[in-house]
């Protein structure tokens, strides 16, 4: 086996201290918000993790493109590892919200563009995985699974579009204000030093579980090579 | 027997005329293609059959579900319409691509000599005419039903672009489920998240035409329809090829 490589190791560490960095800023750093308390210090990781699920997402529709074209397995094991890591953050980011939105809107969860389009997305990704579980020829998986992901990967937006058909009540702290937006505030220089912070983390910390995913990946496919060969 | 020579004498030059262009070629191999699909359906009726009585249970089975008096109808009659629709055509791509699966005819298919998009296409538009009929039988029945007119030119616009829409990436992913370990399970799974723009902006649209909205309102659902169309099939069109390669 392979030993794990230097600078993968140093990323594993670096991603614990600036997850607890931020994770300090965000908890006792950042001043308590005037109307929401302490409850609006879920907005840190909830855009962190958003942030990184997003930015996952697109890489992956990126991963689709070059797979098409070059045919070549190594784009397939890292779409696999962005998706799959993507699709656990942004997990996170819609179980954040909902404990947030439970005090500030009052409910669980409304029908808003981006909590809907969030659902949608997760759930195509979780079909990604079921489509990818059918197959066995790890070609075919490979481009099933990468035309499924751009399908995904460019519905999603519409879908987002679509719905913004309707009313949002998502509140935009970063740029654009809607005034039916409820739960918005104006961010102190603390506060946005912990956001910013809590966006490095997290893209820190996507990419360290990303490569070890991918390194996954690459030791799975060397352990089916070697079965192959003994039952031959 | 001189007869039939003269005739296929007089058919030769306009045959050879279709033959030397590429795109008179790619249409021909298209409509050979919606042709094979028509005539298997109409010999067996099974999808077509099937389709059309499961949609009509789905409209029972939303009457008791939903209590459709005049009041809540005005407001749920396109959601209505369009959930109907979309179930139905599960059941119509899932078919017409096993069909194809089962009997080896996607292989044959695939040995043609043709352009892999044409297949593509010719599947397209056998699956939305498929669609389309057992659609012109529902409309009015539920109009006889329910009591509401939805005989309008407008609300078949819509329902003709939302169908076109949804057999174009239904198709795709069809190809792609029937080749899979689950098979039929698969394809509503992976088409109603992908497909959910066409449903709203469908529903949205309908909606806006049995209100009797001016044009204005429905307008923005209308285009968004479109260009999810173009988009699709466009993208489809594309990545055909990956989806039947063996």
């Amino acid at each position: 086996m392979q030993a794990k490589p230097l600078t993968l190791k140093i990323f594993d560490l670096a991603s614990v201290i600036v997850v607890g960095i931020a994770t300090y800023l965000a908890l006792v750093f950042a001043p308590t918000e005037l109307v929401m308390g302490d409850v609006q210090r879920i907005f840190y990781f909830h855009i962190g993790t958003a942030w990184t699920a997003l930015l996952g997402f697109l890489l992956a529709s990126g991963f689709s493109v070059t797979y098409l074209i070059t045919k070549n397995l190594k784009w397939d094991r890292l779409q696999v590892a962005a998706i799959e890591v993507s699709l656990v953050f942004f997990f996170i980011t819609i179980v954040l919200g909902s404990i947030w939105a439970r005090p500030v809107w009052n409910t669980w969860w409304t029908w808003d563009p981006r909590l809907t389009t969030a659902a949608i997305t997760e759930l195509i990704y979780i079909a990604y995985f079921m489509l990818r579980q059918g197959i066995e020829d790890p070609e075919r998986r490979a481009r099933f699974g990468a035309v499924y992901a751009l399908l995904g990967g460019l519905s999603a937006p519409i879908t987002f579009f679509a719905i913004r058909l309707f009313r949002t009540i998502h509140p935009v702290v970063i740029g654009g204000s809607n005034p039916e937006a409820e739960g918005g505030f104006a961010m102190t220089a603390d506060m946005r030093v912990a956001l910013f912070f809590a966006l490095f983390a997290f893209t820190v910390l996507f990419i360290d579980l990303f490569w070890n995913r991918v390194r996954l990946g690459e030791l799975q496919d060397k352990v089916e090579q070697l079965k192959l060969k003994v039952s031959l | 027997m001189t007869i039939k020579v003269s005739k296929a004498e007089e058919k030769m030059p306009m045959a050879d005329l279709v033959k030397d262009r590429p795109s008179g070629r790619f249409i021909k191999a298209v409509a050979a293609v919606v042709w094979k699909d028509l005539q298997a359906e109409f010999r067996s009726r099974e999808l077509f059959s099937a389709m059309l009585v499961f949609s009509l249970l789905i409209l029972l089975i939303f009457n008791f579900a939903l209590e459709l008096d005049i009041k809540t109808r005005q407001s749920v009659t396109a959601g209505v319409l369009w959930a109907t629709f979309a179930f139905a055509g599960t059941l119509g791509l899932n078919r017409s691509m096993s069909i194809e699966k089962d009997r080896g005819c996607l292989d044959g298919l695939l040995l043609a000599p043709v352009d892999r998009s044409a297949i593509y296409f010719g599947k397209v538009i056998s699956n939305l005419a498929f669609m389309l009929i057992v659609e012109a039988i529902v409309l009015p029945v539920y109009s006889v039903l329910y009591n509401t007119n939805l005989l309008q030119p407008g609300l078949m616009a819509v329902i003709l672009l939302g169908s076109a829409g949804y057999a174009a990436v239904g198709t795709l992913l069809s190809t792609m489920s029937v080749q899979t370990r689950t098979r039929d399970i698969l394809l509503p799974i992976l088409l109603f998240p992908v497909v959910i723009p066409v449903i709203l902006s469908a529903v949205k649209a309908s909606g806006g035409y049995l209100e009797g909205l001016p044009f204005e309102e429905i307008l923005s659902p209308l285009s968004l329809l479109i260009a999810y169309d173009i988009i699709f099939i466009a993208v489809a069109f594309m990545v055909f090829e990956n989806v039947v390669e063996e």
